[in-house]
Order: C-alpha cells, then sequence, then structure tokens
C-alpha cells in the first residue's frame, strides 16, 4: 500500500543543501569529501527505494503536509526508481573518478565550484525524477541544465564554452517549450499534478489547445533528449566538457529527459490513445531511425574519440525512443532496459576515454596508435564497452537489443528488427577503428610516457565496465523491473 | 468572417503569439550572441505573458477573502511564472557570463567568425 516517506525528499534535499556547503567550505579536497559521502549517501538512499517500490509499490511524499494535486507530491513508481537508481549509481561511480581527473582538467582555484556544480546537477536530476507535478519538473530541468552548462563550459578547449552557450540556447528553448505545453494544459485542465492530469486528459483531449501542448512537449523534451535532428548540441558539448563531466551527463541526463518523456506519453496522456489518435508514432520511429542510422555513420567519421561516442549516444538514443515508439509493453520494456544498460556502457566508454586523456593527453585516434599495449588495463574496460555498444552476446547492450528487436517482431513490424541489426553493423565499425588503432598499429618509438594511471579512476572504469558485463549475463532482475515498469506505464498509473 | 472577439477579445494572446515567433526568429536568425540573448529573453517573456493572462478572469480580482469580493482572479499561474523569472534571469545571467568568456577566448562575438576561427583550429588539428 501507499506509505508517505521522507527518504523521497531526502534524495533530493541532502544533495540540493550539500551544493552551497561546496561553497562556503571553498576548498577543493573538503568540497570533494562532501560531494563523494553525498552521492554515496544518495545511492544508498536510491536503493532501498528501488527495493521499497519493488517490494510494496508507490512510495510518496506530500511537501508541507498537503493533499495532492493542492500541494506537490513527490512520487516513485517503479520506472522512476529504475532512474533514480541509474542516476545514483553513475554519480556515486564517477565521483571518485572525478578527483585525479579534475585536478588535471580544471583550474584548481574552480575545483570546489565543480564539485558544487555536480551536487546540483545530481539534485535536478534526481528532483525530475521524484516529483510528481509539472511545474516543479521544469524547476528541477532547469536546475539540472543550469548547472550542466556550467559544468561543460569548465573544459580545458575554448571551445567548450561556444558548446556549452549553444546548448544554453537549444536547451533553454527546449525547457520552454515544455512550460508553454504545461500552460497550455493548466488552462484546459485547471492542474499540474500529473496523476490529475491524467484522469482529467480523456475529457478534454479533443482540444487543439491539448493537441498543440503535447506537440509543444514533445518538442521541447526531444531538445533536451538530443533526439535527432534536435541533437545539435550535443556532439560539441561531450567533446569538450571535462571527462568526468561527459561520464555523467552521458550516463544520466538524456536518459531522464527519455523518463519525461514516458512520463508525459504513457501517464499525462495514459489514458487517451494519443497512439491512435495522433500521427506521433510514425514521427517518433522515423527521427530515431534516421538518428540510428546518421549519427551511427557520422561517428565513424571522427578522429576525435570522445566525439565519436557522442555521435554514438545520439544513435543509442535512437534505440530508446524507438521502443517508446512501440508503445507496446515489449518495446517500452526494451527502451527502460536500454536506458539502463546504454547509461553503463557508454559511462565506461567515457570514463576510460577519460583516463586515457588523464595519461596522454591525447584523445584522437592518430594519436592512440598502440594505446592498447601500452595501457592495456583500461583499454580492455573500452574494448568491453565498444562490444556493449554492437551489442555482442554476454554483454549489456546485447540484453536491450534483444528486448528491443523480439518486441519489433512481437508488433509485426521486422523491417524494423532487420533495421536495428543493420545499425548495430555500423556500431561494429567504429568500435574497429578504435580496436585496429589500439591494438594493430604499433606504438610510436618517440611517444612519450605515459602518466600513471591512479587506481581512483581505474577502478570506477572497471567497476561500471563489470556491471555492464553482469547484468549482460544475468539479465533477469534488470529485465524483471523493465517489464513492471512497462506494464504499469501501459496501464495508466 | 473574422470574429470581432476573436481580434479584440483574446489581444494578450495576440501579442503572445508575435513576441515568441519574434523571439524565436531573433535566436535563430541573429549570428551575434548577445543578440541572440535577446531574442532568448523576448520568447521567455511572451510565456509569462501567456501564463499571467491566463489567470486572469474578466473582472476578477486579487484573490482576497473578502465578502465584498465575488470573482477571483486564479492566482496560481502568477506564481507559477514569479518562478519562471526567477529561472529566466539566472539563465540570462549565465548566459551573458558565458559570452564574457568567449569574447576574451576569442576576440568576438559574432558566431561566424568564431566558427571560422574553431573550423582553422580543426584543420590545423586533423
Amino acid at each position: 500500500m501507499l506509505t508517505s516517506d521522507p527518504w523521497l525528499i531526502l534524495l533530493v534535499v541532502v544533495p540540493l543543501m550539500a551544493a552551497p556547503l561546496c561553497v562556503l567550505l571553498r576548498h577543493a579536497t573538503a568540497a570533494w569529501v562532501v560531494a563523494i559521502s553525498v552521492s554515496w549517501l544518495v545511492f544508498a538512499i536510491a536503493l532501498k527505494l528501488l527495493f521499497q517500490v519493488l517490494d510494496q509499490g508507490e512510495v510518496f511524499y506530500r511537501i508541507g503536509g498537503w493533499d495532492a494535486p493542492w500541494g506537490i507530491e513527490y512520487k516513485l513508481d517503479t520506472v522512476g526508481a529504475f532512474v533514480v537508481v541509474i542516476i545514483a549509481t553513475i554519480g556515486a561511480v564517477v565521483m571518485p573518478y572525478a578527483k585525479k581527473s579534475v585536478e588535471n582538467e580544471v583550474s584548481k582555484a574552480r575545483i570546489y565550484l565543480f564539485y558544487t556544480m555536480m551536487l546540483l546537477c545530481l539534485s535536478g536530476l534526481l528532483g525530475i525524477t521524484v516529483t510528481g507535478d509539472a511545474f516543479n519538473l521544469f524547476v528541477f530541468l532547469e536546475i539540472s541544465s543550469l548547472s550542466s552548462y556550467v559544468l561543460i563550459s569548465l573544459g580545458r578547449d575554448r571551445r567548450a564554452l561556444t558548446a556549452a552557450y549553444r546548448y544554453l540556447i537549444m536547451g533553454t528553448i527546449g525547457a520552454t517549450f515544455y512550460i508553454i505545453g504545461v500552460g497550455l494544459m493548466y488552462q484546459v485542465t485547471g492542474t499540474l499534478n500529473i496523476v490529475d492530469l491524467s484522469t482529467i486528459m480523456p475529457a478534454v483531449a479533443d482540444t487543439r489547445t491539448i493537441l498543440a501542448a503535447l506537440a509543444f512537449l514533445t518538442v521541447g523534451i526531444s531538445l533536451k533528449l538530443a533526439l535527432f535532428p534536435l541533437h545539435l548540441w550535443l556532439p560539441n558539448a561531450y567533446t569538450f566538457a571535462p571527462s568526468v563531466v561527459t561520464a555523467f551527463l552521458a550516463a544520466t541526463a538524456t536518459k531522464v529527459s527519455l523518463y519525461i518523456l514516458l512520463r508525459i506519453f504513457f501517464t499525462v496522456f495514459g489514458e487517451v490513445d494519443i497512439f491512435a489518435t495522433f500521427p506521433v508514432q510514425p514521427l517518433l520511429i522515423g527521427m530515431a531511425l534516421a538518428g540510428m542510422f546518421l549519427a551511427s555513420l557520422s561517428a565513424i567519421w571522427q578522429e576525435n574519440l570522445k566525439r565519436m561516442m557522442a555521435y554514438s549516444s545520439v544513435a543509442q538514443i535512437g534505440y530508446m525512443v524507438l521502443g517508446v515508439a512501440l508503445a507496446t509493453e515489449a518495446g517500452l520494456a526494451g527502451g527502460i532496459i536500454h536506458l539502463f544498460n546504454h547509461a553503463l556502457v557508454k559511462g565506461t566508454a567515457f570514463l576510460a576515454i577519460g583516463a586515457i586523456v588523464y595519461c596522454s593527453g591525447a584523445v584522437t585516434l592518430k594519436d592512440l596508435h598502440g594505446i592498447g599495449k601500452r595501457m592495456p588495463l583500461l583499454m580492455a574496460a573500452f574494448i568491453v564497452a565498444g562490444l556493449g555498444l554492437i551489442g555482442i552476446p554476454l554483454t549489456a547492450g546485447f540484453v536491450s537489443k534483444w528486448q528491443l528487436v523480439t518486441a519489433t517482431l512481437e508488433a509485426d513490424m521486422w523491417p524494423l528488427a532487420a533495421l536495428i541489426l543493420l545499425s548495430s553493423l555500423l556500431a561494429v565499425i567504429y568500435v574497429w577503428r578504435v580496436f585496429e588503432v589500439a591494438y594493430l598499429r604499433a606504438p610510436p618509438p618517440e611517444a612519450a610516457p605515459l602518466k600513471k594511471l591512479p587506481l581512483s579512476m581505474l577502478v570506477p572504469t572497471w567497476a561500471l565496465a563489470l556491471a555492464s558485463l553482469y547484468f549482460g549475463t544475468h539479465a533477469a532482475f534488470t529485465l524483471d523491473i523493465a517489464h513492471t515498469a512497462a506494464r504499469q506505464l501501459m496501464g495508466g498509473m | 468572417m473574422i470574429d470581432f472577439n476573436d481580434l479584440l477579445g483574446l489581444v494578450n494572446y495576440w501579442v503572445v503569439i508575435v513576441l515568441m515567433m519574434s523571439g524565436f526568429y531573433v535566436v535563430i536568425a541573429q549570428g551575434n550572441l548577445i543578440k541572440k540573448i535577446v531574442g532568448l529573453n523576448i520568447f521567455q517573456v511572451s510565456v509569462f505573458v501567456f501564463y499571467i493572462s491566463m489567470g486572469k478572469i474578466k473582472d476578477g480580482s486579487a484573490p482576497i477573502l473578502d465578502e465584498a469580493i465575488e470573482i477571483y482572479s486564479n492566482p496560481l499561474p502568477h506564481v507559477l511564472i514569479l518562478t519562471a523569472i526567477v529561472v529566466g534571469v539566472a539563465t540570462t545571467a549565465l548566459a551573458l557570463a558565458l559570452v564574457v568568456r568567449i569574447h576574451s577566448a576569442y576576440g568576438t562575438i559574432e558566431e561566424d567568425e568564431i566558427q571560422a576561427i574553431e573550423h582553422e583550429e580543426e584543420d590545423v588539428s586533423c
């Protein structure tokens, strides 16, 4: 049964309060200690909540004791708890890694501000996931976005600044589209509570106002999600941000946007069959496919390893959206499980790249000849991630692609299944390019000696890599959660 | 025939649409980073006007509990938009700070000039 649970609000409040604490401390190591303790605390709370939700069903918390829909209600169901665990896991893994990497990439005077922004971003992302109020969601969306613009601009290269600026412009347009959508819905329904919205929606779904609202919401969130062709901000932002930021955002930010999309399509409009009423499905499938192919093709041509993985992210988002667009239980489960698996896989890839940057200072393929022989343990982790991106059996990527292919076959859309497999072949090409450079080329004889890789960077990278292998071979637990989450979403609340 | 009420009665919403589209256009079309921010602000302000308009009820008074008042305007959208205004100010401040940093790093705030510099850099590095 429903239980009111203060842990839910602590999930958001703890990192939110710790952020100004970091500013007051004004000390790099002290701020790091705060950040790492908070991220591990949040991780513990997230796990507790996940098992509680799996065990007893939804958890909620009413702010100020006001009953919904008047007060703001925080609410966690299976899909929410799953996404919270993903965010918290990545946060907890990335923080120990951050210390060395950030000292190397961010100027010393700004390090304590870096951790402030990381905590704010964490708090914003978690807030989006737990809130049950459409406007509150916007506020958290902006907290996480504003902090991620700052984080990206902290990159060493001056192009980080223009990347952050471009992301700011596009992100703000996306968020503003979102509030226009929420405003239009409020105009018709008079409520902002997501559950309340879903009960009123069937009565008003035919109005043009709601149609416009749905359009604004979809486009706005697709901008934040970097759904092709609205992904233009993503490649540069991921390429020039500090390595830790890239790993953190790639594994969490776009995933949370997908979560918002799920909430809108299947909770707010849960009682309305929008896929039958509006031509959402062909549109989403078209964009997802275009993303899968064109972004993968772009990835193949990249010389910069980070940019290659950034384009690969756009392609992987395509797979998730494809799952969602099928609007069947199996398809949704595929989208949700891919959200989890891709967070692990891409997190590993970007952490490994960050470690390469730390040791060699190089990130373009031509400077990485023979890197696999010089840093065997680290490159092995990257290759594990690469295999996961392709979807080789035994890796997490295989589980989600299998689920997606099964879902398309169940929905009688076998051409889509063929296209999923075909686009995976493109991933083979770009992963092979890295493999060839790293293992089959001789290291240049005059190569500068590598800096020693600290354990604090190697262990988190391998932790994620092993997790992706573990969930590739023991998929029952995550698949179960994904299916439960999908069933709940399909059945309304 | 165009209904007269549609034109005058909905004047706020016409203003919203005009502001929204002009702001959006400025963001897309302007190459100057500061002018882009101005456009973004106009775009956001249109949303503020939109929220404020929808809370207003004809002859509605401020929502103060008093026996003499029978029709109240809805205060919630007004309160919501206070939050959005704060968010907008924060966004503008951050954007301007970024432009200052871009100016000191590139020596220009024209998008095409920055892009030309970035292309040159990429040609050298490849």
